[in-house]
């Protein structure tokens, strides 16, 4: 009897659950990210699925529809697709923000709530968005300066730049204005493209060019797997450390892992995109108010706090 | 000048014989060696050559097999996405585990390569031939193909060599070295030799440029010129397989970014080489010069203080139309 009295109070439960359920508000939030073409993207691909499964788990009746295109002019087609479907919110990474903008705006004067994450186009503003989320470009910069002056303060240092586009330099005015007045000498700067096999063709130049060398600034994770091996196949122990960035698997697990060469890394974490999605689902589900801009910070990762940016399922 | 020429016969005779077209790279490659010199005194240590040369070896091996599809007539796009879709399938195979020992899992690997490298060429031979499409929209399309599945098989991310047996073993075949000769200009230079070989001594070899120069005649003499073309590309598909052997030892790793633009730095390297892009000629050692000049002209750049960072592209484009004008006046004489 007593058995199936509880049984009776769970079905009870069940069912008032399922209630609920049914009774929670429905939102649709379109999420539209540029597709898995290098690393980084391809870590947004991996965490926007990943925290729409988590969302969708924790509202039911939330249902997340995650899209992702090669170019901004096929992204600007799939924003047109979602808002089709009827969306609430739009979050949006943009393949190149400005020849979208108008794409954007045209779902933003429906009446959608608009995410943009990390690319701003040039009139950032609230006609365009509600809320803005992005990684800090200048800080990325800043906080390996930062690093290298407290650490070795007389080194001598090579940098291995991205592509010649605007985030780059402002990584590279970071940096510059925090090692300004110090004692660390940047031996030179050139382009790697953001490439393993281009950074590696530049480390090995740079090993043959200079005879001594304590420290590389190579601004990326990818770039970093090029340098690492150009030392190792020159035999170089001048080096002290390479300070990289973004806070890809294998370099964060180098970090874990306590190696010499690695001993830090730049966080510019593409798991921004689930902080996006977050955020707009707690303007419709927590009645907090959340428009404005969210900048993250380019956290120092260290031995410390590195398994708190471990992915170990992420492709990047 | 015909006394001159009745004094002096012999002399007059051996500078005739040799083909200034031919020797016209070496000589472009040997005024970039001095300009280089002149740049950073590094730049002529035995080291620095030695990584250069290394490091032309992908672009130098590929180079070898577009100049066969080139003298034919032929014209391949596809090779750089080929190189990551190659590699990338020969790294999942090598972390499969299908064999024991990490030598023979190796072996077994090379096999595999080679194998994929043959079909992805013969695929885009079939295309061009049987389907008679423009080699240039054929290779277009398979580029994108092969890239597309690179980027699926990684899922945008990176496909690294999971075994550290099998990457300690496998790890010389980029940075070893015999006799103080890095193991990859040994490998450029026996696939430069065989290419040669085949492209000037075998009835092949022959029949590539004869389809390569007028491709109905070819058809009216008798030969058969589908097979002819079709075969040029599965040579293309064996010589990126080779490269993808030399290139997974480097990294360990491949990614959707693998060997990219690579079809174009293949093609330059060809052309420098003195083979004509409309084909019929093919000259195996021009190319593998070309593909030295172009590794050369970047590092005279890095090394040399006085070029901004933003102007490297510039520059290079520059370098590479003067070594094509030197080479252009030498062989008008």
């Amino acid at each position: 009897m007593r058995k199936r009295l509880l049984g009776l109070a769970a079905v009870a439960m069940a069912a008032l659950m399922s209630v609920s359920h049914a009774e929670d508000k429905k939102v649709t939030i379109g999420v539209s990210i540029p597709a898995a073409d290098h690393g980084w993207t391809a870590g947004i691909v991996f965490h926007a699925e990943r925290v729409a499964k988590l969302l969708m788990a924790e509202h039911p009746g939330l249902n997340v529809i995650v899209k992702t295109s090669p170019d901004a002019a096929t992204q600007a087609n799939a924003v047109q697709d979602l808002a089709v479907q009827g969306i609430d919110a739009l979050v949006i990474l943009p393949s190149d923000p400005d020849p979208l903008v108008n794409a954007i705006k045209e779902v933003k004067d429906k009446g959608a709530f608009v995410t943009l994450v990390d690319r701003a186009p040039s009139s950032n503003d609230n006609s365009v968005r509600d809320l803005y989320v992005a990684g800090n470009n200048p800080a990325l910069g800043a906080v390996a300066g930062q690093y290298i002056k407290e650490k070795s303060p007389d080194a001598q240092v090579v940098v291995i730049r991205g592509l010649p586009i605007p985030i780059d330099q402002q990584r590279q005015d970071g940096f510059d204005q925090a090692i300004a007045g110090s004692n660390v000498k940047v031996l030179e700067k050139q382009f790697g493209n953001w490439n393993r096999d281009d950074a590696f063709k530049v480390m090995q130049d740079y090993l043959t060019k200079y005879p001594k060398i304590d420290v590389v600034w190579c601004q990326d994770d990818d770039m970093a797997v090029g340098v690492l091996q150009a030392i190792e196949q020159a035999k170089r122990t001048d080096i002290q450390y390479v300070v990289a960035g973004a806070g890809s698997k294998d370099m964060i697990k180098k970090v874990m892992d306590g190696d010499k060469l690695i001993p830090v890394d730049v966080l510019y974490p593409p798991a921004m995109i689930g902080t996006a999605l977050q955020l707009t689902a707690a303007n419709f589900y927590d009645q907090v108010p959340v428009r404005g801009s969210f900048i993250l910070d380019a956290t120092l990762v260290t031995k410390d706090n590195a398994k708190d940016f471990y992915f170990p399922e992420s492709p990047f | 000048m015909t006394d001159l020429a009745a004094n002096k016969p012999s002399a007059r005779i051996s500078w005739r014989n040799i083909d200034l077209a031919a020797v016209a790279p070496f000589v472009a490659l040997a005024l970039l060696l001095v300009l280089g010199a002149f740049a950073n005194p590094n730049f002529i240590s035995i080291d620095n050559l030695l990584n250069v040369l290394t490091r032309s070896a992908f672009i130098a091996i590929i180079a070898v097999g577009a100049t066969f599809v080139i003298s034919s007539g032929g014209l391949d796009l596809s090779v750089g996405s080929m190189v990551a879709f190659v590699a990338s399938l020969t790294i999942m195979f090598l972390n499969s585990g299908a064999f024991a020992g990490p030598g023979a899992m190796l072996a077994a690997a090379v096999v595999v390569a080679i194998l994929i490298g043959a079909a992805c060429g013969l695929a885009n031979g079939l295309i061009t031939t049987l389907g008679r499409i423009e080699p240039f929209i054929a290779t277009l399309g398979t580029m994108g193909i092969y890239r597309g599945l690179t980027t699926w098989l990684s899922q945008g991310g990176a496909i690294t060599l999971r075994s550290p047996d099998i990457q300690s073993l496998y790890r010389p075949a980029y940075f070893g070295s015999v006799l103080g000769v890095p193991v990859p200009i040994i490998v450029i230079v026996a696939t430069a030799a065989l290419g040669a070989f085949v492209l000037y001594r075998t009835r092949y070899g022959r029949h590539v440029l004869a389809v390569g120069s007028n491709e109905d005649v070819a058809r009216y003499s008798g030969i058969p010129v589908s097979r002819v073309r079709t075969l040029a590309y599965v040579i293309q598909g064996l010589c990126v397989a080779v490269t993808c052997l030399l290139y997974i030892p480097r990294l360990g790793s491949t990614s959707a970014t693998t060997g990219l633009m690579w079809e174009l730095q293949a093609i330059t390297a060809v052309v420098i080489g003195g083979t004509a892009l409309r084909g019929g000629v093919g000259r195996i050692w021009g190319t593998v010069c070309g593909a030295f000049i172009l590794e050369i002209v970047g590092n005279i750049m890095l090394l040399s203080n006085f070029v901004s960072e933003y102007l490297i592209g510039a520059i290079q484009g520059a370098i590479i139309i003067v070594a094509m004008l030197v080479q252009r006046s030498l062989a008008r004489r």
